[in-house]
């Protein structure tokens, strides 16, 4: 059984996205907005969706442009999307662009819209840079003086301190923690060792390599030109690495923890740039338009947990609660796709799974949720190797699982994310 | 207290001591200037200087435009006597506009929305004060020149005295015409305001005039240090100064126009005697010029080319393109992409063969509009959106629902009949085919469809960003419907659109051949190439026709050669030799190798001197610049003719308009048709027997020009 108001069910319809590519290189000079509206603008020319039958855009970005904060709408303004289309925006750390699926799902199933496009995007080498509240006060006083002489006596208090810019926060505001150190406190925890974390990295680019010529990413990933001079095309995913292997993983220095750590540039996901972005509709509507629905969304669930005891947990709560308002087990899923901010974490929840202590213990359960066999998880790559501009992670993950239950005609998919904060979320489709 | 007074070209309200005059044509949806309307305003002028109760005056449209400028319909009744007369009565009247403040204390403000134009803008000048809106319908200046006549209201002498002689010499000398912003800039406008708050403020800046003399500009510390300020310090108000000046700015003209435009010359001459002798001498000089140059054979030609573009190709049933599919990314098919995006405002889907390719249609129009942005001529924001309406695909995704095709591919039968399958395809099948070809026949390609009815050829010029004119090419298959959107979307582009019948090379590229081809025999009887070119371009094309070849390709041209040769014969062959060319991989620019020299980065240099040795030829220079400018001008002139006998054209008019929008052929001497009528067809047949005589049939009078040249006939 599948979410369902009134006979009305949310479909995707279809979706893309832009080639990922690690922050600083090949779309260094592509905004967030940029890679957005090329990504949006593409998949309606690609689809022959009448731009005017669009009901709401919602989409969102993690590391936002203090030019764009409501990027849904100047995504609308920009693209050949009619200005009459309502758009918001919303962030959920890494989760983001499952959070504008199911707040576009939501609104298909009450009926309040009929079609929507989501998504998400995020250029990590285009951070704002702030300045120093000392700064920002002289700066404000000296605009509102009204004359010169007061104004440079109020710019005269200005400290050469003042002017060195504040980088953009790494660390969560309420642990004090990165999510790297949250991280390695959950290797810690269910003992996950350096030589586990190496040998899952492996195989996650081993994967996406293999997709990549395979061609499971021709559909879904479009040529992107870099804006503004639209000279350089990047074609495929830049990450993905043919040539590493378990010895060339061993040899990186811990990134969080020098000395006890096991996390590394090599078994973590790196700072992506990319967008993604997918058409939803409701069922009858996309047939009505002569749309064939890749997958249906069956079933969404979000969770929250204390962000000092297990920062990236969530998936393994937000989890069971999906798959009971699915009305299916672990076992039923034929195709798993978990969100790899770090190989640790992908692997501690795993276990978490599979634990019956953990079931008892947090999920008020007997039974544990399941073992995910290594050949249903993340079979084409995830985060660590195709990389994570993190507002299109999630919509990144819906699409290519929605693909996937096309290649197999029938089948369920489960997506879930880990969120900074403590949060998770699990969507499941089924075709 | 109100009380109005009704013209037939104007209402005068009188409320609170503040005269609303609103310019109305009974006769006409523009305002326009011509005897009937200044009849109208002498009397509005009585009212004003006599009516103790009027203090002050706001002028102001009822209309779209303020007034845009002389009706030119009016222009063909007038003689050089008669044109001086009707310019002396408007001198007359702004005269008395003027001295309403200056000499009764009156002050006038003129409340400008929409084009204020030549002598409206001449009327403008005549006023206290110029409030203008910031719509972009707001336009002013003086584009007398372009329709080969003079600002000669007082233009070339106001204008100077109010903005500085430079931005004057600009504006008039260019007939460019400027926003309400560049205008504040300028100075030409003393305050912009949004439209709802014209009228409003007009009254306002009326009273407050009263009792005050007209407001002196005065300059910011900012403007005086900018580079126009210092130069106007330098030069303008002092007499050494503005002679160096007009004599800078007459060299430059003389460059540019190499003598063939006598307007900007003369309205030149009308600032400098202004300057040199006073005021009155320089109202003098516009009067005369004006009488000469209205009834001169160059401004008759210039308003019949003005004329003949304003005449639109029908467009009935023309169906809506909402996206248009555009095959090829190189040159042709992103200057397209580019004004399909930003003028016709529609989606463009560009497929090319590989996702680089394609990028560089993208990377064209980005290039295109980043220069419109720095030039301010466009907002970033509005750029973003032109750009985002082009997406690029390298298979057939996103052709499912396009309206239009336009192809570009390589000028090939076979590719473009191929392309024409794969379209029929995958695209509806009320979908319109477009060839971009320049000279395969549309039939040709049209005979590979399944729907020939919506096969049309639409010919754009390189740069299509520049180039004004679209060909559009009908095949005797061809709907009424295809043709129409053909039309219709060129239309939308901003193209000046002519309709021609299906043939090898159609219209434009068909004369071009005669042309081309005689040049190369004057070639290889030994004219050099700069004498071929130079004397081309005196006679007023913008570049020569060897110069031509280089930019088109000489490649292309051989290419295009090989069609008109297999469809017409001898009569368009150019001689053997010009096969050494292609053969010495001679191509022209695209190379850096053709009749000129290019540097690295690809800069004409000067003949390149190796050429004559592949073509086995040695110059020697003895063939006069008149028959050199005769035998290539008629080639074309004498090819256009057997189009119009033919039914290739539809008119004569058409023909004029292709000429001169699609080839260059010199504006002032109004198309081939128009200049064979002020010849007289008679001497111009008589012109090409003398050649036929000498060097062959491929100077055969059309038999059209022979009926033409006995029954006394004109074409236009």
């Amino acid at each position: 059984m599948s979410a369902t108001v009134n006979g009305r069910r949310v479909a995707i319809v279809d979706g893309l996205r832009t080639p990922f590519a690690k922050a600083g290189t090949d779309l260094a000079d592509a905004t967030t907005l940029d890679l957005s509206t090329a990504v949006v603008t593409e998949l309606l020319a690609r689809t022959g969706l009448d731009p005017s039958l669009v009901d709401r855009v919602v989409f969102g970005s993690v590391v936002q442009d203090v030019h764009a904060p409501n990027i849904a709408r100047e995504i609308v303004l920009a693209t050949p999307l009619p200005d009459t289309v309502d758009a918001y925006s919303v962030t959920r750390a890494c989760a983001t662009s499952t959070q504008t699926t199911i707040d576009a799902a939501q609104a298909i199933l009450l009926g309040d819209i009929d079609v929507a496009i989501v998504g998400g995007a995020d250029s990590l080498s285009n951070p704002p840079v702030t300045f120093s509240p000392e700064f920002v006060d002289v700066m404000m006083a000296a605009q509102a003086a009204r004359d010169l002489p007061t104004r440079l006596t109020i710019l005269s208090r200005l400290r050469p301190r003042d002017l060195a810019p504040n980088p953009p926060a790494i660390a969560d505001r309420s642990t004090g923690e990165t999510m790297g150190q949250g991280a390695e406190k959950m290797a810690r925890d269910w003992g996950i060792t350096r030589e586990e974390q190496d040998r899952f990295a492996l195989e996650s680019h081993r994967r996406a390599v293999e997709a990549w010529e395979k061609g499971v990413y021709d559909a879904e990933v479009m040529p992107f030109a870099v804006p503004p001079r639209y000279e350089k095309v990047v074609e495929r995913d830049t990450l993905p690495r043919a040539d590493t292997s378990l010895e060339k993983l061993a040899r990186l220095k811990p990134a969080f923890d020098r000395r006890y750590g096991t996390i590394t540039a090599g078994n973590a996901s790196p700072l992506t740039d990319g967008a993604a972005a997918l058409i939803l509709m409701e069922e009858q509507t996309a047939r009505r338009l002569g749309y064939e629905p890749k997958a249906i969304i069956r079933s969404y669930a979000t969770a929250a947990v204390d962000p000092r005891w297990q920062l990236l947990i969530g998936p393994a709560l937000a989890t069971p609660v999906a798959l009971d308002r699915a009305g299916l087990t672990l076992e039923d899923i034929d195709v798993i796709d978990i969100h790899e901010a770090f190989a640790a974490q992908v692997l501690a929840v795993r276990r978490a799974f599979a634990s019956a202590e953990f079931a008892r213990q947090h999920l008020g359960r007997d039974e544990p949720i399941g073992e995910i066999p290594n050949e249903k998880l993340n079979i084409y790559g995830g985060s660590i190797s195709l990389g994570h501009p993190f507002g299109a992670t999630g919509a990144r993950q819906l699409l290519t699982m929605a693909n996937e239950l096309v290649r197999r005609d029938r089948g369920t998919a489960l997506v879930s994310q880990c969120a900074a904060g403590g949060l998770g979320a699990t969507v499941i489709l089924e075709r | 207290m109100s009380q109005t007074d009704t013209l037939e070209h104007f209402r005068l309200e009188v409320s609170d001591g503040v005269a609303t005059v609103v310019i109305d044509r009974a006769d006409d949806d523009l305002n326009t200037l011509d005897p009937s309307l200044m009849e109208d305003f002498l009397a509005v002028l009585d009212r004003l200087e006599n009516d103790a109760s009027i203090s002050a005056v706001v002028i102001t449209s009822a209309k779209p435009d303020f007034l845009a400028g002389a009706n030119i319909k009016w222009f063909s009744e007038l003689t050089p006597e008669t044109g001086t007369e009707a310019i002396r009565a408007a001198h007359a009247a702004f005269d008395r506009l003027e001295r309403l403040h200056t000499h009764r204390g009156k002050p006038v403000v003129a409340a400008i929305h929409g084009a204020c134009l030549g002598g409206g803008n001449e009327l403008a000048l005549a006023c206290s004060y110029r409030i203008a809106t910031d719509d972009p319908k707001t336009r002013l200046g003086q584009p007398e020149v372009q329709l080969g006549v003079i600002p000669a209201g007082g233009g070339t002498q106001r204008l100077p005295r109010l903005i500085g002689i430079a931005p004057a010499l600009d504006l008039i000398l260019t007939g460019k015409t400027v926003d309400a912003r560049r205008a504040h800039r300028l100075g030409l406008v003393d305050e912009v305001v949004p439209p709802k708050l014209l009228a409003e403020v007009a009254r306002r800046r009326a009273k407050e005039l009263v009792g005050r003399g007209r407001p002196a500009k005065k300059p910011r510390l900012r403007d005086r240090l900018d580079p126009a300020g210092l130069q106007k310090l330098a030069l303008e108000t002092n007499p050494v100064g503005q002679h160096l000046l007009f004599q800078q700015a007459r060299k430059k003209l003389l460059e540019e126009t190499k003598g063939n435009f006598p307007a900007p010359e003369k309205a030149l001459e009308a600032m400098r005697v202004g300057f040199h002798k006073g005021l009155r001498a320089g109202y003098d000089a516009e009067a005369r010029f004006f009488g000469e140059l209205v009834a001169s054979p160059e401004s008759k030609a210039l308003r019949s080319i003005f004329f003949a573009t304003r005449h639109k190709p029908d467009t009935t049933g023309a169906r809506k393109v909402g996206k248009v599919g555009i095959l090829g990314g190189g040159l042709m098919g992103s200057g397209i992409a580019t004004v399909s995006a930003l003028r016709a405002q529609s989606l463009v889907r560009v497929k090319e063969v590989d996702p680089a390719a394609a990028a560089r249609a993208k990377a064209y129009v980005a290039k295109v509009l980043a220069e419109r942005v720095r030039r301010k001529r466009m907002r970033p924001f509005d750029a973003e959106q032109v750009q985002l309406r082009i997406t690029t695909t390298t298979d057939w995704s996103g052709f499912a629902d396009v309206d239009l095709v336009i192809e570009a591919v390589f000028e090939d039968l076979e590719l473009k009949r191929q392309v024409l399958r794969e379209v029929e395809s995958v695209v509806p099948p009320e979908t319109v085919f477009a060839s971009n070809t320049s000279s395969i026949p549309i039939a040709q390609i049209a005979a590979a469809s399944s729907r020939p009815e919506n096969v049309v050829g639409m010919h754009y010029f390189s740069p299509v960003e520049k180039m004004p004119l679209l060909e559009v090419v009908v095949t005797d298959q061809t709907s009424k419907e295809a043709e129409a959107t053909a039309v219709a979307y060129g239309l939308a582009q901003g193209k000046t659109v002519i309709v021609v019948n299906d043939g090898p090379g159609f219209y434009t590229t068909r004369i071009l051949g005669p042309y081309s081809a005689e040049a190369f025999h004057l070639l290889s009887e030994g004219a050099s190439v700069e004498d071929i070119d130079q004397a081309i371009e005196a006679w007023g094309f913008p570049v020569g026709p060897l110069r031509l070849a280089d930019e088109v390709g000489i490649d292309v041209g051989a290419k295009i050669s090989v069609v008109l040769v297999d469809a017409f014969g001898d009569r368009v062959a150019p001689p053997r030799a010009m096969e050494n060319l292609v053969a010495a991989d001679r191509k022209g620019r695209k190379n850096r190798k053709g009749f000129y020299a290019y540097d690295e980065s690809g800069k004409r240099g000067g003949v390149d001197a190796t050429v004559y040795a592949d073509l086995g030829i040695e110059p020697t220079g003895h063939i006069s610049r008149t028959e050199i400018q005769e035998r290539i001008t008629l080639a074309m002139i004498n090819e256009a003719a057997r189009c119009l006998e033919e039914g290739v054209l539809r008119s004569a008019e058409d023909g004029d308009i292709g000429a001169v929008m699609g080839l260059g052929f010199p504006p002032f001497r109004g198309g081939p048709f128009f200049w064979i009528d002020q010849q007289g067809a008679r001497r111009v047949v008589e012109r090409l027997r003398a050649l036929e005589e000498r060097l062959g049939p491929r100077f055969t009078p059309a038999e059209i020009l022979v009926e033409a040249a006995e029954s006394g006939r004109s074409f236009r």
